[in-house]
């Protein structure tokens, strides 16, 4: 363990580590850098990456004329994304403390068949989910697609708020009772604070997953308006609004990523738990 | 005290027995029923959205099913159909192809990163996050992102080879399916690696430091180390980063239709992009059901594989 670092060893190994974190951070900020140069300039190859011609936020601007504007796509990510985090928060905070401190019938075979929907790819049941949105008059709308952003979030967030609750000691939810507390308000007042880490992680999980997803919302969002950010940016950038403005398409990658970002950089801690509890377990 | 919940309260003084068992049994009961309700609004909506689907999916694939109309069964003309689908079987034989390229890859890259950010400290601990950032970030931003850096004109690898004097002439990378498929690995390396290195460097670091020094002060180099006993102790998480590695690629879709558009000439269509285009471009959505149930069933044993590796033997923690 005491081995002493020798300088060679150590400077070389920062170097490497600073060598590595540039080149995977590169891709990141290049396109940051380009959705800042003149849209003239944004046509040119990246070289150098940062803008010579002077700085400006023209290619965000641009971006707002494509399809309902650039707030009414962005606030169709945000709503989408945000009802499926809180929809998903609840439903798996209720169902792990349902697993985690009940007993009734039938309990382990509902658990693993929720479980078990994770091996099943939501890709393949594409076709159905289509129809029974239609049916239920969903399709097209931003209501739709959170029921399956929330649907896909679940076996994940319910296996991690139950191994939340779990964890919790059973006397302090006792202690609480015989003071003639009734279930919910055990739930929301003594149980809740004790599990926030859980309820953090699988919010995080919920917020990239709506916010980045694709496929779904190209399938089922058909109404131009409806459009979330990752299907609108592609539209721009598959020339479908006239020539490929690439300024504008580094603009809105940027708008994109620096939520995830952000968040990430916040609440590392809790996203990286999330990660390795399936490692681990 | 708890009139409510006599289940839960402490020591009382005895009552009448019969009573006593009575209240306790229909306090079960109410738990019971309580039990199911906080799980209700989860189940509602992974029978709706998951379990009838898949259901459906089964149903539809034996059908003639378009968009308008009536539904007409066809027994198994769908999988017949199938089976003749050249660009289906194309499509599979790409995506398998990909998925072990891909997985090599990033196997390739997130191990030597794993055990770069093993250690602790405040540097290791930034290099970590740097390299973890683009998983965060969304496939379909990364892809777009990719996508420009790729183009000829406007991108990055093909003006800088020139700059670079690698190249004599432009070098258009979405002309040549070689082009194009090397990218994406390069892509989707850039973007994964991170998550792989995380998974390995948890294994990692589970192995017990009494072992470790224990055979340092055998004699083990730190080849030996790693060879014969981290290795081997972390072959759950090895059997985890494997499956998820070889499963996320077999479902690639984004950057395949963002990037390429499937092309050229079709030849970097995915499985995820026939079905999708078969079921929302054509609408034969029968069809696709059927197509469904071929990834279906290979995803599901991928899922055992890795059910079967993940087991517990007696002995493994």
């Amino acid at each position: 363990m005491a081995r002493r670092p020798n300088p060679v060893a150590a400077s070389s190994y920062h170097l490497a580590g600073i060598t590595l974190s540039l080149a995977f951070l590169a891709p990141l900020a290049w396109a940051f850098l380009s959705s800042l140069k003149p849209a003239a300039e944004a046509r040119q190859p990246p070289l150098p990456p940062w803008p010579t011609t002077g700085v400006t936020v023209e290619n965000y601007i641009t971006l707002d004329g494509y399809g309902a504007g650039f707030w009414s796509h962005a606030s169709n990510s945000l709503i989408v994304t945000l009802s499926t985090v809180v929809l998903t928060v609840i439903i798996s905070v209720l169902a792990g403390y349902g697993f985690s401190r009940f007993r009734f019938p039938f309990k382990g075979v509902f658990f693993i068949m929720i479980l078990s929907t994770i091996m099943i790819p939501f890709q393949s049941i594409l076709t159905p989910l289509f129809l029974i949105l239609s049916k239920a008059g969903l399709q097209n709308s931003l209501a739709g697609l959170v029921m399956i952003y929330v649907t896909l979030q679940l076996p994940f967030s319910i296996f991690m708020m139950r191994n939340a609750f779990d964890a919790v000691p059973i006397e302090i939810e006792e202690a609480a009772r015989v003071d003639g507390a009734s279930v919910l308000t055990v739930l929301i007042r003594v149980m809740m604070p004790l599990v926030a880490p859980g309820i953090i992680t699988v919010a995080i999980f919920a917020f990239l997953a709506a916010w980045n997803e694709f496929l779904a919302a190209l399938i089922f969002l058909t109404d131009q308006d409806k459009y979330t950010l990752p299907v609108l940016i592609v539209a721009v950038r598959s020339g479908r609004y006239g020539s490929i403005d690439w300024g504008s398409v580094q603009a809105g990658v940027t708008v994109m990523m620096i939520p995830c970002v952000i968040l990430f950089l916040l609440l590392q801690r809790y996203y990286v738990r999330g990660l390795t509890a399936g490692a681990v377990k | 005290m708890s009139a409510t919940d006599p289940s839960a309260a402490a020591p009382r003084p005895a009552r009448a027995p019969a009573v006593r068992s009575g209240r306790r049994r229909g306090s079960q009961r109410r738990r019971e029923i309580a039990g199911l309700l906080f799980i209700l609004p989860a189940m509602a909506l992974v029978v709706t959205f998951f379990l009838i689907p898949l259901c459906m999916t089964v149903w539809m694939s034996f059908h003639n099913w378009p968009l308008m109309g009536a539904p007409r069964w066809t027994g198994l003309d769908n999988y017949a159909a199938m089976m003749k689908d050249r660009r289906f079987w194309n499509a599979m034989n790409f995506t398998v192809w990909y998925s072990i390229v891909a997985t090599i890859a990033i196997f390739g890259v997130a191990f030597p990163l794993a055990l770069f950010v093993e250690r602790t400290g405040r540097a290791t601990s930034f290099y970590r996050t740097a390299i973890f950032l683009p998983v965060v970030v969304g496939f379909g931003s990364a892809s777009l992102l990719w996508a420009w850096l790729m183009n000829v004109d406007s991108g990055l690898f093909s003006p800088a080879a020139q700059a670079l004097g690698l190249t004599e002439r432009p070098v258009n990378l979405m002309a040549t399916t070689d082009g194009v498929f090397w990218s994406i690995i390069v892509m989707v390396v850039w973007k994964t690696a991170g998550f792989t290195m995380i998974l390995l460097m948890t294994g990692l670091q589970s192995v017990p430091h009494d072992i470790l020094e224990a055979a340092r002060i055998d004699g083990a180099s730190r080849f030996q180390q790693f060879w014969r006993i981290k290795l081997p102790l972390m072959k759950r998480t090895l059997a985890l980063a494997l499956i998820l590695s070889v499963a996320g690629s077999m479902l690639a879709f984004d950057q395949f239709y963002i990037i390429s558009n499937g092309g050229p000439r079709n030849s970097t269509l995915t499985a995820v992009y026939w079905i999708f285009s078969q079921s929302f471009v054509s609408f034969k959505l029968g069809y696709g059901a059927a197509l469904s149930m071929v990834l279906l069933v290979i995803l599901v044993v991928i899922s055992l594989v890795q059910l079967w590796l993940l087991r517990s033997p007696t002995g493994d923690k």
